[in-house]
């Protein structure tokens, strides 16, 4: 191992260092802009996993020979090496922290703000009442609810769940609302013509068209919810979960860990945002915003 | 919803909405209001009696003596370092934080929201300069929109904010305590969504603007500043408001992990170290008008920008 080090580190030192690091420099530019001119589907794509394939290798090459401290910034290769050492406590983490307060919290909370969208349906009073307290919410940061979720149901992954559940019901109620409010006049009056019930008007026409607002804010949700739950595990946590692990190494100085936990997380984000995309398409693959694509 | 029932009758009145008087406005939109808030204010109260009753019954009621039902409500509403303080402590708590205290006391909310509010502002400013520099860089060169844009876009989807502590401890290893990481923080949650929406709000012109712009000779410059960034406004504020809630949150949450001892995030975390439950409540009260302030702010700016636009606003 130290042997590896060593050379690195000779690599470093050496005079020719640097000309080199110009010349891959150049070249990674040089193959950007190439791949960037590239036509097709998935020339965009491609160009970005090239941009980030160079600057994981700078990354590496550069910490490594510059001999980097570690606290300052580990290299790729030892947040890996670090993921693999600390996998079965990485693994707890995420059940701790996305198996039960996230996805419990955002199944709530994204169920309680539908289910309540759909009851006030029918009363524009309180739809009137309702939807400026909700959009207000979003300018508040609702996170530090945290340390009272925390006095109230213990430092175990309910009270993470309580704040996820309060940070996605009123996105969710907001834009169910909307999206209640977006079939066309034609198709409403359709629907009136044929005498449909309010109920069936709602099921066969209203609920379908919502579904792009709804989805929206599962997709937006998705991502909050895993922002409440890891700062809410800064406020105070049992012995793992995400955001646990990543305050206590943190003050550890263990980066490379650090850096592992926010891997997991930033995987599981847009992993998610994948999965509901794909939901997506299959559900709503006859509305305009997705027949197009 | 009056009009789907109806429609027929809905399409008989046309400017059926037209003309109302100020009271009639107030009891379509704010009476609906005040009713929620009110409800909201009157389960608080029921909340405090409920959560606070087995504490009362334990710690000030004698219960070998016997008590009424209304003794132990008053017991419930004016306990000290209640399981959830009534609405009215808080308020009085944060009436007097307000006038017992000097600005530049720890003991006054207005001093921490000084410090979180002034982090944040300095966040907001350079995030929201390098989201507009970014996005016309961007704009303008295939090579970078290509090989960047994929991943500020992916970032969305990310929970950047656990970030965070990483740059605490980066910063500090460099020497910079105080404001500057909190400011750094700030900055970069403001920075992904304001260069997201700056993005296509350059490039909303339509083609036929763009072609006008070019048979009129005009540099790069003039139809960056003349058509791409006017277009470009009604996207931007939308991600402003945005930018500085993200904003304020992450110059609360710097505040927690540093021991910091100001800031409305360090507020909340010695309140619940001591277990000082009035305090974090008026503390989150605090954090949640100084937010409402911020997007208010940047609403203002909006409308007073967008008002000069005609149409758009």
């Amino acid at each position: 191992m130290s042997d590896v080090v060593n050379a690195w580190l000779q690599a470093g030192a050496s005079p020719l260092f640097w000309p080199a690091i110009v010349l891959l420099a150049a070249l990674a530019g040089f193959s950007i802009v190439r791949t960037a001119a590239l036509e097709g589907r998935w020339a965009g794509s491609f160009t970005a996993a090239v941009f980030g394939l160079w600057v994981l290798f700078f990354w590496e090459v550069l910490v490594r020979c510059l001999d980097v401290s570690r606290v300052f910034l580990p290299a790729p290769s030892f947040v890996l090496a670090s993921m693999a050492e600390h996998a079965p406590k990485l693994w707890g983490d995420f059940v701790q922290t996305v198996g039960k307060a996230v996805l419990i919290g955002w199944a709530l909370g994204c169920g309680l703000g539908f289910c309540v969208a759909v009851a006030i349906d029918r009363m524009p009073f309180l739809q009137r009442g309702l939807l400026p307290v909700a959009s207000l919410t979003s300018a508040i940061p609702l996170v530090a609810v945290a340390p009272i979720a925390v006095m109230w149901f213990g430092f175990e992954w309910p009270s993470k769940a309580a704040v996820v559940v309060l940070m996605t019901f009123f996105p969710m109620l907001v834009s169910t609302l909307a999206g209640l409010k977006a079939a066309g006049k034609l198709e409403r009056e359709l629907m009136y013509s044929y005498a449909a019930s309010y109920s069936r008007t709602l099921v066969a026409l209203r609920l379908p068209s919502a579904l792009p607002h709804i989805f929206n804010a599962l997709k937006v949700n998705a991502t909050l919810a895993l922002i409440g739950a890891i700062v809410a595990e800064f406020f105070g946590s049992p012995t793992s979960g995400l955001g646990f692990r990543i305050s206590t190494e943190a003050a550890r100085m263990n980066m490379p860990l650090v850096w592992g936990a926010i891997v997991v997380a930033a995987v599981t984000g847009s992993g998610a945002y994948a999965l509901l995309v794909a939901l997506e398409r299959r559900a709503a693959f006859w509305h305009p915003s997705i027949r197009g694509k | 919803m009056a009009e789907i029932d109806t429609p027929v009758l809905a399409l008989g009145r046309p400017g059926a909405r037209t003309q109302k008087t100020p009271l009639q406005r107030f009891r379509h939109n704010g009476l609906p209001v005040v009713v929620v808030l009110l409800t909201v204010l009157l389960a608080w109260y029921m909340a405090a009696w409920r959560l606070n009753a087995p504490g009362a019954i334990e710690r000030v009621l004698d219960s070998d003596a016997g008590y009424t039902q209304r003794e132990l409500f008053e017991a419930t509403m004016t306990m000290e370092r209640p399981l959830m303080p009534a609405p009215h402590q808080v308020a009085i708590d944060f009436y007097e934080s307000l006038t017992e205290w000097p600005v530049d006391n720890p003991r006054n909310l207005l001093y921490h929201v000084a410090v979180t509010g002034q982090s944040t502002l300095i966040g907001f400013v350079m995030g929201t300069a390098l989201g507009l520099l970014l996005s016309i860089l961007i704009v303008h060169s295939r090579t970078l929109d290509r090989a960047l844009m994929p991943w500020i876009v992916a970032s969305q989807t990310v929970p950047v904010l656990a970030i965070a502590p990483i740059v605490l401890v980066i910063l500090g290893t460099l020497g910079f305590s105080g404001v500057a990481p909190k400011a750094v923080i700030a900055m970069y949650l403001c920075f992904f969504p304001v260069t997201v929406a700056m993005v296509a709000g350059l490039r909303s012109p339509q083609t036929i603007e763009t072609e006008m712009m070019h048979t009129y000779a005009a540099s790069r410059w003039q139809s960056l500043w003349l058509l791409r960034m006017p277009a470009a406004l009604p996207f931007l504020f939308p991600a402003l408001r945005v930018g500085v809630a993200a904003g304020l949150v992450g110059a609360m949450v710097a505040e927690l992990p540093t021991g910091a001892v100001a800031g409305l995030g360090a507020r909340l975390l010695t309140g619940s170290y001591y277990g000082q439950t009035t305090q974090i409540w008026s503390a989150l009260v605090m954090s949640a008008l100084l937010g409402l302030t911020l997007t208010a702010s940047v609403a203002l700016v909006e409308r007073m920008v967008l008002r000069n636009r005609g149409g758009v606003a």
